[in-house]
């Protein structure tokens, strides 16, 4: 393994875990050529014919699928924090003896801790997704065995479709299934919302195994998973702890400086002109994302302007946009809480998407780039518009991507940040580690100002007479630092040694993260 | 060996943020032992350890224990905390470290300023200061008195003068809300040389109170050789203050605005603070025609309810409608609604405009009274209009090119 330097100026490994790897070349630098990837050839003769797969437990589902060491296993975070089945799945391989498996998650969460044991013993390899919260301390450490590797939610359908990556067995946490192994998320004790972040594991793995708390008889109604590719079905007890799966309520967040935030992002699409009739946007459910929703829906009533469609992460506020009739649709990507899960299970125009369908280099088009506006967050922004969402500046990896890269792509990409987080300023000279490259982000808003991408003229034509604080980003950072008392420490890092790899939408490698030293 | 004096100064713990906990234990011998542990050691460590043996070499300590908890305090923030610790371990220490008074908090302020929103900072509060300013009120409190335990009463002193010099306050008022009487005049020696525009006097009963703050002033502004003005808001909050509240806003020229108090009245009262509000139409009727005749501003006080924003709204209009021209916060949010509530109705505006158009127009002819059609109009309607076009323009109702 050697270092060169890719088309962002940063270090990246050329072969990463044992395959020779494509360093980022550009936006939209890269497309593969050559056919999609399939899985092998299956005959319906093979399976039940009165359709009935299930089989007692995930153990004997996992021999049956052929279980054996260094296999990819995959899973799907939309059970988030109250996932249980991946770790009663680990604990399994492990009980089996199988080592070396390469975990291909979706996105990981921090009640994956149990799974550290599993990395120190061999049994995981090393982890493709995202490693968050202890996950990411472990691997930044240089504890695990293999590289890690980031991947935004359309760059794992991506790496799927392509053949980068290939599934031996993916185990699909189900909230209601039937027998023949049709699944959705909308209904049962368990319930998400939606799966469609195990789309592509459905229908390209080797082997597919449903895993549900709700068996229902068939037809499973609707199956955002389709049967037809399932392998085998398990009936469990309980996929994990609900109150931890969606919350009960999300709430917006009480911080006058958040709020203040959210008021400039619904004040600047408005006054930038996005706000019209048949508009569109993405929110998330983080506190100011929540927040700013709120905000713009006063101006569009005040306005009398209703978008075609916005994109969640849902939440019980789209759903009140919905339900006002100030949206025809949601096009919804996964469901935060409760009154998303009722909106999507209940109303025709609460729409199941998947990484697919919104994310996917290898579409012919996606939904991203249709989006007026994209509203997310980042841990740390440079002076070149660079953002970083995976790690902060302490070195230490914390979060995934998610479909953060992907939404880059709107036609108006907002980065809401606080400009400095206790002491530590989060508009920097240069990026920890680059997730989103400076050209597709068109506006950083802080509390202290908002700083508009030279790149974007129009824009800043757009908002010339605004009463909004518009500023260059870099008055914004000098502020910052006169305030945290000058420009922190950098982090001791091992620059020869990295530890993970963040993945561009189109499979090349956009930068490393390296070894923090203890 | 003798036991070495102890002194500690600010917060520990998980909750905290953007604080520290600073312990000094004057040994007499041994040399300095600096141990420091931070949230943000990684990125700020060297720094944080660099200003504390700075500040050691500053107070001349050459013998000393000193641990420092950090949880993300700024540097004005270490500094206060440590000159506090100091001076609780050697309480004849009689040096001090204050930060340098920011360029940007060099503007003063007048008389006349609007008062609509002033917003309370818990003076020993410090993760509130930064960004109180962004909401854009009219003015910032620190708050000495009543938001702080009196056990921190010591060290908020030191945070606030700190904060009066280091916070960008972003144009809004600098004011600070001392102690009652007599330990309020004690409070003045951390404000009055800093830049502070309004003092604010809790729990007044009477001339005397006011007089024994202005001489204190006066003496402290003569030996720093301050030249700019520093007002004072007494705060009604007792029912001998209400009944004594024309001596109160005549006692001095420096009074800008008398305001209410009411949760310390209605005790007083021996009755319970309703939302309606009947048992306190007196005082605050009282409070609003003392501050008229003596020419000062009327000021409503806080409305303590932070999620109730309709509730807010109600008693702004209704505080408006009394002759109130401010509204006490306890939060950001409360701001702007505030300044929307007293924003003139836009009839209010457009007859504002005719009769400043008209008093222009009489200006130029130089003719001396102001007539609208037939009407003849009085200087104090002038005085109101003129009043509400700048209200409308500062609320972004007017443009200024309009009038």
């Amino acid at each position: 393994m050697k270092l060169i330097k890719n088309a962002a100026g940063r270090m990246v490994p050329d072969v990463v875990n044992g395959i020779e790897s494509i360093p980022y070349k550009g936006i939209n630098g890269h497309k593969p050529d050559g056919r999609n990837y399939g899985g092998p050839i299956r005959s319906c003769a093979d399976y039940p014919a009165d359709g009935n797969k299930v089989v007692p437990g995930l153990k004997e589902a996992l021999i049956k699928a052929g279980i054996k060491d260094g296999m990819t296993i995959s899973t799907h975070h939309h059970l988030r924090n109250g996932d249980v089945v991946t770790n009663q799945l680990f604990d399994i391989i492990h009980e089996l003896g199988i080592k070396g498996v390469r975990w291909f998650p979706s996105a990981s969460f921090p009640c994956h801790e149990h799974l550290i044991p599993y990395l120190e013993d061999g049994t995981i390899h090393h982890i493709e997704g995202s490693m968050n919260g202890p996950l990411g301390r472990y691997t930044s450490y240089g504890k695990m065995k293999g590289l890690g590797v980031l991947r935004s939610h359309g760059g794992r359908y991506q790496s799927v479709q392509d053949g980068e990556v290939h599934i031996d067995i993916a185990v699909i946490a189900s909230p209601t299934a039937d027998p023949f192994g049709n699944a959705n998320g909308v209904s049962g004790n368990s319930a998400c919302g939606l799966i469609g972040f195990a789309l592509a594991d459905s229908e390209y793995a080797d082997r597919v195994i449903v895993v549900t708390d709700n068996l229902v008889p068939f037809p499973c109604i609707p199956w955002q998973i389709q049967g037809n590719n399932v392998d085998y079905v398990v009936q469990v007890d309980s996929l994990g702890d609900a109150s931890k799966i969606v919350s009960g309520t999300t709430e917006v967040t009480k911080s006058p400086d958040r709020l203040l935030i959210a008021e400039y992002v619904a004040q600047f699409i408005e006054d930038a002109g996005l706000m019209k009739d048949g508009f569109s946007f993405q929110a998330g459910a983080g506190g100011t994302n929540l927040a700013f929703v709120l905000y713009l829906k006063e101006r569009m009533k005040a306005k009398n302007v209703k978008a075609r469609f916005v994109r969640g992460g849902s939440t019980k506020y789209l759903v009140q946009l919905l339900e006002e009739g100030l949206t025809d649709y949601i096009l919804d990507g996964q469901t935060f809480d409760l009154e998303g899960v009722r909106s999507m299970r209940e109303n025709p125009r609460h729409i199941n998407t998947s990484p697919f369908t919104s994310y996917n280099f290898h579409g012919k088009g996606n939904f991203a780039s249709i989006v007026d506006v994209a509203v997310l967050g980042a841990t740390e922004v440079d002076v070149n518009f660079n953002a970083n969402v995976v790690s902060h500046s302490d070195g230490l990896l914390l979060h995934g991507i998610g479909g953060w890269q992907n939404c880059l792509f709107s036609k108006c990409t907002i980065l809401a940040i606080p400009s400095f987080r206790d002491r530590i300023p989060v508009i920097v000279d240069d990026v920890m580690t680059l997730c989103g490259p400076g050209e597709l982000i068109d506006v950083i808003i802080t509390e202290r100002g908002i700083a508009i991408n030279p790149l974007r003229k129009d824009l800043l034509e757009c908002v010339k007479n605004s009463s909004l604080p518009i500023k260059e980003i870099g008055e914004i950072k000098s502020e910052v630092e006169r305030i945290c008392g000058g420009k922190p420490a950098l982090p001791t890092r091992d620059l020869n040694e990295p530890v993970a790899v963040v993945k561009w939408v189109d499979g090349t490698v956009l930068d490393s993260v390296f070894k923090v030293i203890e | 060996m003798k036991s070495p004096k102890i002194g500690i100064a600010g917060k520990s713990g998980t909750s905290v943020r953007s604080d520290c906990r600073i312990e000094i234990q004057l040994t007499g011998t041994g040399g300095l032992d600096i141990a420091v542990t931070s949230k943000v050691d990684q990125l700020y460590g060297g720094q944080i350890r660099e200003q504390i043996s700075g500040l050691a070499d500053h107070f001349k300590i050459k013998n000393a224990k000193i641990i420092v908890e950090d949880y993300g305090a700024l540097p004005f923030i270490i500094s206060a905390r440590f000159e506090a610790a100091l001076k609780i371990a050697d309480p004849d220490e009689k040096n001090s470290f204050v930060p340098e008074l920011l360029e940007q908090n060099k503007y003063g302020s007048h008389k006349e300023k609007m008062r609509r929103s002033r917003l309370y900072l818990p003076g020993n509060e410090p993760k509130f200061f930064v960004n109180a300013g962004l909401h854009k009120p009219d003015g910032i409190i620190l708050d000495l008195e009543d938001s702080v335990a009196p056990a921190e009463k010591f060290a908020a002193s030191f945070l606030v003068r700190n904060s009066l010099c280091a916070v960008d306050f972003y144009g809004a008022e600098r004011m600070v809300r001392i102690n009652q009487l007599p330990r309020g005049l004690e409070d003045l020696e951390f404000i009055v040389p800093y830049n502070v525009h309004v003092i604010l006097i809790p729990k007044c009963e009477s001339a005397e109170d006011v007089k024994k703050v202005e001489a204190k002033v006066e003496e402290i502004k003569k030996k720093h050789k301050i030249t700019s003005d520093v007002y004072f808001m007494p705060i009604i909050e007792s029912a001998k203050g209400v009944l004594k509240s024309f001596d109160i806003a005549t006692s001095s020229d420096h009074i800008c605005s008398l305001a209410i108090g009411l949760e310390d009245y209605t005790a007083d009262l021996g009755t319970q603070r309703t939302l309606e509000g009947k048992e306190s139409f007196f005082a605050r009727s009282m409070v609003v025609n003392a501050a008229r005749a003596a020419a000062v501003q009327p000021i409503d006080t806080v409305f303590s309810d932070v999620s109730d924003m309709d509730g807010l709204m109600a008693s702004v209009v209704e505080a408006k409608s009394l002759g109130f021209e401010g509204k006490g916060c306890i939060h950001p949010r409360q701001i702007d609604p505030i300044h929307k509530a007293f924003a003139p109705a836009p009839e209010e505006i457009e007859k504002a405009k005719k009769i400043v158009a008209a008093y222009k127009e009489a200006e130029k002819s130089g003719s001396g009274v102001v007539a609208l059609g037939s009407k003849m109009i009085d200087a104090p309607v002038v005085k109101r209009a003129q009043r509400t076009i700048r209200l409308a323009v500062q609320n972004g109702l007017l443009n200024e090119n309009e009038i």
